[in-house]
């Protein structure tokens, strides 16, 4: 019932959307449906974990084996709360932001928000798939649309390379639904797989999922679309592309890579981890280079992504549920920093630290907030993003599916150094130094933008020193994919 | 057998109704009732009622893959006509003649889908290309429409006479000198050498009618010089069409030797992908562009020919349906179009939001996205592939074509929404026809959100065989 709901009330407001003529109107819309999107996620999670209410099965493709199968747990749970958060806060956020025909933009923004929220509810391969997509085509069309001077040249590269992922995943979701025992779509046949299919197939059916994967979340050497379709896009969009999308990748692999193929995963897990430790390192050298702060941004998530999905192959309790939560906490903290960029941009329209500056003196309001989200960025203690990377990286430490444990955590020990430079550097940039011309007359921050980031803030401090209720909700979930995941 | 007699009657009636009146919009209406009562005659066959029997020696079996087949041909040309109709005019002064060949085509169309021996699956795909060969040719004073009519009939003409020769070796192959189809399994023929060559001329001249690489060379410029409008009826009714004839002749007559030519199919399959895609990638012109693509997708179809079992025949029925529907609506609306060019489109969206929203719709089904009926085609097309268990280079080597595809498809959608232009109709379209539009778009999104309406009925009646 629930799940159903998540994924009927963005829909079809979004399409609904579409005939709404007026901005102001088609604004208030989609803030309302996405609140009341949240209210029923609220609901979810506060319902018990056994409730009825939390799944939903109904007839679908029975002469394919695929039934329209939802439904929600401890880790749906805290993506759909994500994407739940996020919505609103985006729209808030970007309240003052003009659109052609923003009608079309709210309604497309709806109908990603239906494609995410139906990937991390699916229950059902083929369904999974579906949605996949669905949540591509509108950010494809939003980008193209409302982007930046390269934005078609942009999205389109970023769409072929989800796309030729997408299809391999197809490819390797029919070659194991031949292979489950009762040919069928559902994610209990698909976890029953690994006493059916060998070793060695294993091995090299994970690469026809993993691709697809590793090119949403991105990992190197797969990430070059990211900065430019960041950069490109609208900053509304980056914000869903980035604090909710690349977590579809992580979240594939979490849910329907690992537990499904773990020799395969456990196999590859080093030369995995191995591409996610040079994807950190090399990104956040870049990010220190970086003058434009969208770009910056954009390869900071790449590093931050990075240890999530090194974490999971760590295989490790503490390390699994530190995914979870770390998914959670890097998109709360990467929506704060668009936000951030957008109001700089909007205000100045450039967003080169180089030519910003002195901006603590004029927007005392907003340096304040984002110091707090740029601490969290940097996995300050206090914050909730300490509590994510504390247990990755004790889950990665402790790890025994690698030998490399030491060496992995030692590495990526170092993109967290780095880490903080970049992010201090962003800082004093923009709002220490002097003031130019340019910074002269800047403003602070409005009471939209007060709200988003406050709201913001106030999670980040919440998790931060008090972790306990995303513990408990992602507690049983990382325990059962650890079962499935057991390779010996 | 009623599609049969019903079509040869109804292209008699249209060339005679040329001359009992000159009202474009009565002949029109004939042809249109002609249709809807081939649709209903057919689909009366297929639950047991004929309207005569005749005894045709066993030299035709209709049976429901066949019967299928052609409701997909009838009902798309249906949908064809009534979308496109009015365009015929502009051809030329023979309006009356242009339907009728039509009609003679689809009888060819009804023979080649339920022939029983070779002499019968040559005498349908010869009834199909005459006509076509003067279709194309129709546009008597464009000096393209000449060429590429001349052009298609000598290539066509060369493949006929590889088929021919295939046919007469295969009757030397078998025992007592039959041209039954069911007489060719191994149990009564042995696989010879000259069987083999047989098999494989055969499979030549129908990769050939086809246009799968490396027998495709006529294809862009005969898709290219020919009427748009007959363009878009080669490209999809006729196209499909000669797929059901060319799996079912693998199927009853060479299923059993499978191993032995499964790997010429394979490797065509995969030159039709590669070079369709690839080639599309570089066209200026959307109708070429369409031409190549329609190449691409027979290298999706051959995928079927390749796996013949019972998700592929499934599949390749809701293939024909998926791909006719998307092409013919972006064809009916490149016939309105003042510019054939991909700046053509430009802006097309602010024009006509109608026809750019269903265009959209169209080409993400030829591309193959979710939610779209040419989904679920790709779907099973991979899919039938996988469940052979063999061949998965082909699998991947096919989406990673799908994929360039995108590149094309993408074009248009970007021209119509992001580029600004004038993208220009030529005449403001009428109601009726954005309304039809919109009917083929919610087709194509039935069939991709809930192919079950299809697919149920499909495995039904395909198992129950």
């Amino acid at each position: 019932m629930i799940p159903v709901l998540l994924i009927v009330i963005p829909l079809v407001s979004g399409l609904l959307g579409f005939f709404l003529r007026s901005e102001k109107t088609a604004r208030g819309w989609a803030l309302l449906s996405s609140l009341v999107t949240l209210a029923v996620t609220l609901w979810g999670v506060g319902v018990d974990k056994t409730s009825p209410l939390l799944q939903a099965n109904v007839e679908w493709l029975p002469d394919l084996g695929s039934r329209f199968a939802v439904g929600l747990d401890g880790l749906s749970l805290i993506l759909s709360l994500l994407t739940a958060v996020s919505f609103p806060l985006i729209f808030i956020a970007t309240w003052r932001d003009q659109y052609k025909r923003a009608w079309n933009f709210y309604a497309l923004m709806l109908l990603s928000q239906a494609g995410l929220l139906g990937v991390f509810v699916a229950t059902d391969a083929l369904l999974f798939y579906f949605f996949w997509e669905l949540a591509l085509i509108p950010v494809y069309f939003l980008c193209s649309q409302w982007g930046g001077e390269r934005r078609i040249a942009a999205t389109f590269k970023f769409f072929v390379y989800t796309f030729v992922g997408s299809l391999l995943m197809l490819v390797g979701i029919i070659w194991l639904y031949f292979h489950t025992p009762d040919h069928s779509f559902s994610m209990e046949s698909f976890y029953k797989l690994r006493s059916t299919i060998s070793n060695s197939d294993q091995t090299w059916v994970f690469w026809l999922l993993f691709v697809a994967f590793a090119i949403k979340m991105p990992i190197w050497p797969l990430h070059t679309w990211q900065p430019d379709t960041y950069e490109q896009s609208p900053t509304a969009t980056t914000m869903v592309l980035s604090a909710i999308m690349v977590k579809m990748g992580v979240f594939g692999v979490i849910r329907w890579l690992a537990p499904v193929l773990p020799i395969g995963t456990w196999a590859w897990g080093d030369t995995v981890s191995v591409a996610c430790i040079i994807g950190m390192v090399y990104a956040s050298l870049i990010a220190m280079k970086q003058d434009d702060l969208k770009r910056l941004v954009a390869y900071s998530s790449i590093a931050h992504v990075g240890l999530m999905a090194l974490a999971i192959f760590a295989t490790d309790q503490s390390g699994m549920q530190g995914v979870m939560i770390q998914m959670f906490n890097h998109g709360i903290n990467i929506l704060g920093m668009w936000i951030v960029v957008d109001l700089i941009e909007r205000q100045f329209g450039t967003r080169k630290i180089s030519q910003l500056g002195g901006l603590a003196t004029k927007a005392p309001g907003l340096a304040i907030l984002l110091v707090i989200v740029a601490l969290a960025n940097v996995a300050l203690p206090l914050t909730n993003a300490f509590v994510g990377e504390f247990l990755l990286f004790s889950g990665v430490f402790t790890s025994t599916a690698t030998q490399y444990n030491v060496v992995f955590t030692a590495v990526a020990m170092l993109s967290v150094i780095l880490s903080a430079v970049y992010t201090l550097k962003m800082i004093q940039g923009v709002f220490y130094g002097k003031t130019n011309a340019l910074t002269e007359k800047a403003v602070d921050i409005r009471l939209n933008e007060k709200v988003a980031l406050g709201v913001i803030v106030v999670m980040i401090v919440f998790i931060g020193v008090y972790p306990k209720p995303v513990l408990e909700l992602t507690k049983d979930a990382a325990d059962f994919i650890l079962t499935k995941m057991n390779y010996k | 057998m009623n599609a049969i007699l019903l079509s040869a009657v109804w292209g008699i009636v249209m060339m005679f109704s040329g001359i009992f009146t000159t009202s474009k919009t009565a002949i029109r209406n004939v042809a249109v009732v002609g249709l809807v009562l081939l649709v209903l005659g057919n689909y009366a066959d297929m639950i047991g009622y004929h309207l005569m029997t005749v005894n045709v020696h066993k030299m035709l079996y209709f049976d429901t893959f066949g019967l299928l087949g052609n409701l997909i041909a009838f009902g798309s040309t249906l949908l064809y006509v009534l979308l496109s109709g009015r365009d015929m005019e502009k051809v030329g002064h023979h309006l009356a003649e242009y339907f009728a060949l039509i009609f003679f085509v689809l009888c060819g169309v009804a023979i080649v889908t339920t022939f029983n021996t070779l002499l019968m699956l040559f005498l349908g795909i010869e009834i199909i290309s005459i006509p076509l060969y003067i279709l194309t040719g129709a546009d008597k004073r464009n000096l393209k429409s000449n060429e590429a009519s001349l052009k298609y009939f000598l290539m066509g003409a060369f493949s006929t006479g590889l088929m021919l020769l295939g046919i007469a070796f295969l009757y030397g192959a078998t025992q007592t000198g039959t041209f039954f189809i069911d007489d060719l399994w191994s149990g009564k023929t042995a696989v010879t050498p000259l069987f083999m060559a047989g098999l494989l001329l055969l499979l030549v001249s129908m990769a050939f009618k086809v246009s799968a690489a490396p027998f495709h060379f006529w294809t862009p410029d005969v898709y290219d010089g020919a009427p748009t409008v007959f363009t878009s009826f080669m490209a999809t009714i006729v196209k499909v069409s000669i797929f059901v004839g060319f799996i079912r002749l693998f199927d009853e007559a060479f299923g059993d030797s499978q191993e032995k030519w499964q790997v010429f199919v394979a490797i065509i399959a995969a030159a039709t992908l590669f070079i369709g895609n690839v080639t599309a990638v570089f066209q200026q012109s959307v109708k070429r562009m369409l031409a190549y693509s329609s190449i691409a997708q027979a290298g999706f179809m051959l995928l079927a020919l390749l796996a013949l079992n019972g998700v592929a025949k499934e599949g390749i029925i809701l293939y024909a349906a998926a791909y006719s529907i998307a092409t013919i609506g972006i064809f009916a609306v490149l016939i309105r179009m003042k510019d054939y060019t991909f700046e053509g489109f430009n802006g097309l969206a602010r024009q006509q939001p109608v026809l750019a929203a269903t265009c959209t719709i169209f080409l993400l089904s030829l591309a193959g996205i979710p939610l779209t009926g040419g989904f679920f085609a790709k779907y099973y097309m991979l899919s039938s592939v996988v469940a052979t268990g063999h061949y998965l280079w082909l699998v991947i080597f096919a989406v990673l074509c799908a994929a360039v595809s995108v590149y094309y498809y993408f074009r248009v959608i970007q021209a119509m929404y992001f580029k600004d232009g004038d993208g220009a109709t030529e005449a403001e379209p009428g109601l009726g026809f954005k309304g039809l539009l919109v009917v083929l778009a919610v087709i194509v999104v039935v069939l991709g959100v809930w192919p079950q309406s299809l697919l149920g009925q499909l495995s039904r009646l395909i198992y129950t065989w």
